[in-house]
């Protein structure tokens, strides 16, 4: 079912500032990680959230440190989002020994597994099974853990989207699919890739407790997931959540996006997530525009500072990496 | 504890049945395998012992139920995933070449993938190109998998349940000829681990090197070349990643000659990698060229003659054999 958007009682402050927070630091660190790219200082690929950090910050609030999460290629802000420290995210960027894979993932496979995040992927659609694996784990030790799964409208298009979907159901398993719907499989338009642009249909056709929302509203996503997550702990799962929203450029950071259309980009620019966390946090959460400012701040040196660590931080060796794989 | 006669599939079964004991965390899903106990009665009685949440059955779903199993292993579980013919598994290579084995180093060795992939291989009498391939050497390809091809009931327990005690990802192939087969097996405890090669008959003239369902062709060669006066090591390096290269060198040190049998296709196969091995590091030992016998490039037709003309044959062997001890010229 398509989901309203009314709220009747005033989310906690708590809540609103950890909303925004989240949201701009997954900002601060792909914008100055976009910088730090064009420096020549990050290698590799690099697939920017900028305009769908809503969606990370929003689910990854309504989840407990038991819970998991597994990402796509897409994937700083739910690692971000699920706690991640800075200082790891960065030196990971810049291929360093004290990055979170030591420099042996990067970018696309970035992910702080102490969190129980099953890792981003460089394989669209491959972290779906993964994660009904791990829901599927957790049913048969008799945990009540919830593993969330974000995927893209992209990912749907491949045949494990509806099979993994369709075993998490078969098993009932503590399982939430949030497509992260951002319009494109890079240049692929939404409407090129498939006839009916609801995805959302989809987990309805086998059964499964299916939602569409605007997934630039980080509050909206809370509660969608944690009305989820619910619904998982009491023996309801799986949900599929469609989150519509659309990036702020193109596919990665080389990728100009020029096939996107011009007043499609502002229309979704007028709805930043980032921006509405920060509005809601001022007029639902009181805080003043002074008090706001000074978080932003404090985020940014967080971020300046990781960088600073991250470039005096030293590299693995060659020697290390070939003791490392000798069993290989 | 004592020995008894059990086949290939009840030391499998007798392995998973210890090893569910032992560990809560154990699972098993695939195609058929709970209520019917699987297409090769290897999970038979898994179900009524351990319940419906640790052995289910899967629908027709390879490149995901795959992925679930590889999941649940990252998630820290020990699942096992049962894929009824290996031919099938060609649906989940991505979860098991990008994300199984890749997943360790990715994570900077943080993350680990306990997971075990069972299947079987192989031809069976007819059953044709799509379920009778051996595949070993596209895992074997992989860097961060573990390919296991256990030739006997002893083999085959102690393996499973090592696979089900060590950390990474284990292509654990069985042989739809080796199910029916018949071998002393331990009561309990078995662990044999991964990389340890075993001599299955001891020789000094040839070392013949097969796994999987070519080690009893490659024993019966033995026997028939022991009735020429000719003493054939047959060695059967159980794991093929991680693989005994000490035994190898040794056994080849000792007999000089070495012929390499497998039923996979020859070209891009492990023999090729085990001879080329062989040739590096034991150049001098050799008195003879490494001789390969191996499946013909093709694949399996389904008359049983053609099939039969597709893979090693006890004769093959033999021939080979004697052709590295120039005994065909001297007899």
């Amino acid at each position: 079912m398509a989901a309203d958007n009314t709220r009747s009682n005033t989310p906690p402050k708590e809540l609103l500032e950890k909303l925004f927070t989240t949201a701009f630091r997954i900002r601060t660190f792909e914008s100055g990680g976009i910088k730090l790219y064009r420096q020549g200082l990050v290698r590799g690929y690099f697939h920017p959230s900028l305009g769908q950090e809503g969606i990370a910050s929003g689910a990854c609030a309504a989840i407990e440190d038991r819970d998991y999460i597994g990402s796509t290629h897409r994937g700083h802000g739910h690692c971000i989002a699920r706690g991640a420290e800075i200082d790891g995210m960065v030196a990971e960027l810049l291929q360093k020994r004290t990055g979170y894979c030591k420099g042996y993932g990067g970018s696309m496979h970035i992910a702080d597994i102490t969190k129980n995040n099953l890792g981003a992927n460089g394989i669209v659609g491959a972290g779906t099974p993964l994660g009904v694996g791990a829901a599927l784990a957790n049913q048969v030790r008799g945990s009540d853990a919830v593993t969330i799964t974000f995927t893209t409208d992209g990912a749907t298009n491949n045949g494990t989207f509806l099979e993994s979907l369709n075993l998490a159901a078969i098993w009932n398993l503590n399982f939430i699919l949030i497509i992260e719907n951002n319009q494109y499989a890079v240049s692929t338009t939404l409407e090129e890739a498939t006839r009916d642009t609801d995805l959302y249909k989809r987990g309805e056709a086998i059964g499964v407790e299916s939602h569409q929302i605007d997934g630039n509203d980080p509050l909206l996503v809370y509660e969608t997931v944690l009305d989820a997550v619910k619904k998982c702990r009491s023996g309801l799962g799986p949900v599929l959540i469609e989150a519509k929203t659309y990036r702020h450029s193109g596919h990665h950071v080389n990728d100009p996006g020029k096939y996107m259309p011009e007043e499609r980009l502002k229309y979704y620019m007028d709805r930043d997530p980032v921006d509405r966390a920060r509005d809601n946090l001022i007029k639902l959460g009181k805080m003043s525009a002074e008090e706001v400012a000074k978080l932003e701040e404090e985020i940014q040196q967080e971020f300046d500072a990781a960088v600073e660590k991250a470039k005096a931080a030293g590299e693995i060796s060659v020697e290390e990496f070939q003791d490392f794989v000798s069993a290989y | 504890m004592a020995d008894r006669e059990l086949m290939y599939r009840e030391a499998l079964r007798e392995a998973l049945f210890e090893e569910m004991e032992l560990n809560d965390e154990v699972f098993i899903i695939g195609e058929g395998i709970a209520e019917r106990g699987g297409s090769y009665k290897v999970t038979e009685g898994l179900l009524a012992k351990f319940g419906a949440l640790r052995v289910r059955d899967t629908p027709i779903s390879e490149a995901s139920m795959i992925g679930v199993g590889v999941g649940a292993a990252i998630a820290h579980a020990r699942p096992v995933v049962e894929i009824l013919y290996i031919d099938f598994a060609m649906l989940g290579m991505d979860q098991i070449v990008n994300q199984a084995a890749k997943f360790r180093l990715m994570t900077g060795g943080e993350g680990r993938v306990p997971f075990v992939l069972r299947t079987q291989g192989g031809t069976g009498g007819g059953v044709a190109a799509q379920h009778s391939q051996s595949l070993e050497a596209l895992f074997y390809h992989i860097p961060g998998l573990r390919v296991v091809m256990p030739s006997t009931p002893h083999d085959a327990k102690g393996l499973l349940k090592y696979a089900l005690r060590q950390p990474d990802p284990v292509m654990f192939l069985e042989h739809k000829h080796l199910y029916m087969t018949k071998g002393m097996v331990p009561e309990g405890e078995l662990i044999i681990e991964f990389g340890k090669a075993d001599i299955k008959r001891e020789g000094t003239d040839v070392t013949l090197i097969a796994w999987s369902n070519m080690v009893p062709r490659t024993l019966e060669a033995a026997e028939q070349l022991a009735g020429e006066g000719i003493s054939a090591e047959v060695l059967d390096p159980r794991t093929l990643v991680p693989l005994d290269k000490d035994a190898i060198l040794a056994s080849v040190a000792k007999t000089n000659r070495v012929v390499i049998v497998q039923e996979a296709v020859r070209r891009g196969g492990v023999a090729s990698d085990i001879a080329s091995i062989i040739q590096q590091e034991a150049f001098y030992d050799l008195d003879a060229p490494v001789e390969i016998v191996a499946g013909m490039n093709t694949p399996i037709p389904f008359n049983l003659e053609l099939e039969k003309a597709s893979v090693p044959q006890t004769s093959d062997i033999v021939a080979a054999a004697k052709s590295v001890l120039h005994a065909d010229k001297a007899a």
